[in-house]
């Protein structure tokens, strides 16, 4: 799903053969399992099950297509939120002496501190993306309302998903138009008022278009019910994935608290 | 023809978005079976109001809508109008909002009453009637702009209207996509009202045109 945001990739929904097994398993249990999975990571204290949570989702992304580098980076993008956090523990956290600039002292308790959390990050990040990244928004969408996870928000996200990128075009066609008569954005009241109206007329469209779209729904006899198509069945391969991914969440959870 | 076989009969229509700015000065129209209207008209005179009038999204504020026979006055009475009446909006992506091809088409015939496995065979139907079988799982979003057009178009035609009311059909699309679409509306059955500004394109498919003018008299 992440690829949903960024630039248009392969267009197809249906599971083809060549795709990685862990693609063809039964989105609610792709979802469930990096739920749970996040919350267990979150949860852990120990440096080596943390550190089997970052392999575990290694594994993961190495299981299905997702392009390497470009899965890295967007993890390290993750972290690039908390860096600043992970910069000043060391400094801020009470314990053993590790280094001092200045009056500023480090101490390894905070260090330890730091690379817990830029572990836990890394490992829920990378699992997130390998098992509910790769979803399509309408697969995830379904998911979510088999899920029985209220109706209305499900289709808020999948009407955004689907909107946001008519929305970034007008946004894109109003600042060309911005930028047609010489307009160059500068620190000053005529900028700040510009962007006010480009901000304002996005808001205006966005209502009027939703006017429309929704005119459109009741043209197509839409009284307020949603039906949504497709329906998820859970095969031999989704049982084995539950057995193998439940008894490593248990695994995990042994080893942190027994 | 009259109120009872005409498919739309309307009668003495008076619109205004704001009061001192009519739109439609008493205005008739009718529409009959096999009847494909062009219908003309400078900006602003009303074309995509009137469509919007015949299907209850707007009320008039004076005259009468005599749809498949019967007045129609509210929202209630406009439901049966809507499901026999089909309209393809300027925009394809006002048109469609679900995620994949194969639910914007099912959306129609789900809200009539079909169930999932019919509409499912409505859905591989309508598609390869527009010879686009490969499109059922596309995302709608990435579609091009005539493929979007065309696909609108399918989410029209599953619900089997009697009615078309094209809204700038060609707007927008390059001559291939232009070409297609006209090939696939000059074979449909169905009696359809066309807004254009494309004159050759308008003399290919109707078989009538109707101005609209200024104050919104029919001049044909």
């Amino acid at each position: 799903m992440s690829h949903a945001l960024g630039p248009h990739p392969d267009q197809h929904l249906t599971p083809l053969p060549e795709t990685p097994w862990l693609q063809r398993i039964d989105p609610r249990i792709r979802i469930l399992t990096s739920v749970v999975f996040a919350f267990l990571l979150v949860l852990s204290q120990k440096m080596p099950v943390l550190a089997s949570g970052v392999t575990i989702g290694l594994f993961l992304v190495l299981m299905t297509r997702l392009p390497l580098a470009k899965t890295l980076k967007r993890t390290l993008g993750v972290d690039f939120f908390i860096v600043f956090m992970l910069v000043l523990l060391p400094f801020t956290t009470p314990g053993d002496f590790w280094f001092a600039i200045g009056p500023l002292t480090a101490t390894w308790d905070g260090f330890l501190r730091a690379v817990e959390i830029s572990l836990k990050a890394v490992g829920v990040v990378l699992t997130l993306l390998a098992l509910v990244g790769t979803l399509e928004p309408s697969e995830f969408g379904h998911a979510l309302y088999r899920l029985k996870i209220p109706e209305k928000l499900v289709h808020i996200m999948l009407f955004t998903v689907r909107y946001l990128d008519v929305l970034q075009r007008e946004y894109h066609r109003l600042r060309t138009a911005m930028k047609a008569p010489a307009f160059v954005p500068r620190s000053n009241f005529h900028t700040w008022q510009t962007f006010g109206y480009l901000f304002a007329m996005l808001l205006v469209r966005s209502l009027e278009r939703a006017e429309r779209v929704h005119d459109a729904m009741k043209c197509r006899g839409f009284t307020g019910k949603f039906h949504l198509l497709g329906d998820m069945r859970i095969n031999g391969q989704d049982w084995v994935f539950i057995g193998l991914s439940g008894m490593t969440l248990v695994a995990l959870g042994v080893w942190e608290w027994v | 023809m009259g109120v009872k076989e005409s498919l739309f009969y309307l009668e003495d229509i008076h619109y205004h978005y704001r009061p001192g700015y009519p739109v439609l000065e008493g205005f008739h129209f009718e529409l009959n079976p096999k009847d494909k209207v062009a219908l003309t008209g400078p900006n602003g005179s009303g074309k995509t109001t009137l469509f919007h009038l015949m299907v209850g999204l707007i009320t008039p504020n004076q005259g009468k809508i005599f749809a498949f026979g019967k007045q129609r006055h509210q929202e209630k009475d406009f439901l049966e109008v809507r499901a026999k009446t089909g309209i393809l909006f300027q925009d394809s992506d006002d048109q469609l909002f679900c995620p994949t091809v194969r639910e914007d088409i099912a959306f129609g015939p789900l809200n009539l009453g079909k169930s999932k496995e019919e509409a499912d065979i409505i859905v591989m139907r309508t598609l390869e009637q527009l010879g686009m079988e490969s499109y059922e799982y596309r995302i709608t979003h990435h579609l091009s702009g005539g493929e979007k057009r065309l696909i609108a178009l399918a989410t029209v035609l599953a619900m089997e209207p009697e009615v078309l009311l094209l809204d700038e059909p060609t707007n927008g699309l390059d001559q291939a996509a232009e070409k297609r679409l006209l090939d696939i509306l000059s074979a449909l059955p169905q009696a359809m009202v066309l807004i254009s500004h494309h004159f050759d394109f308008l003399d290919r498919i109707a078989t009538r045109h109707t101005v609209l003018d200024k104050k919104g008299i029919d001049l044909c």
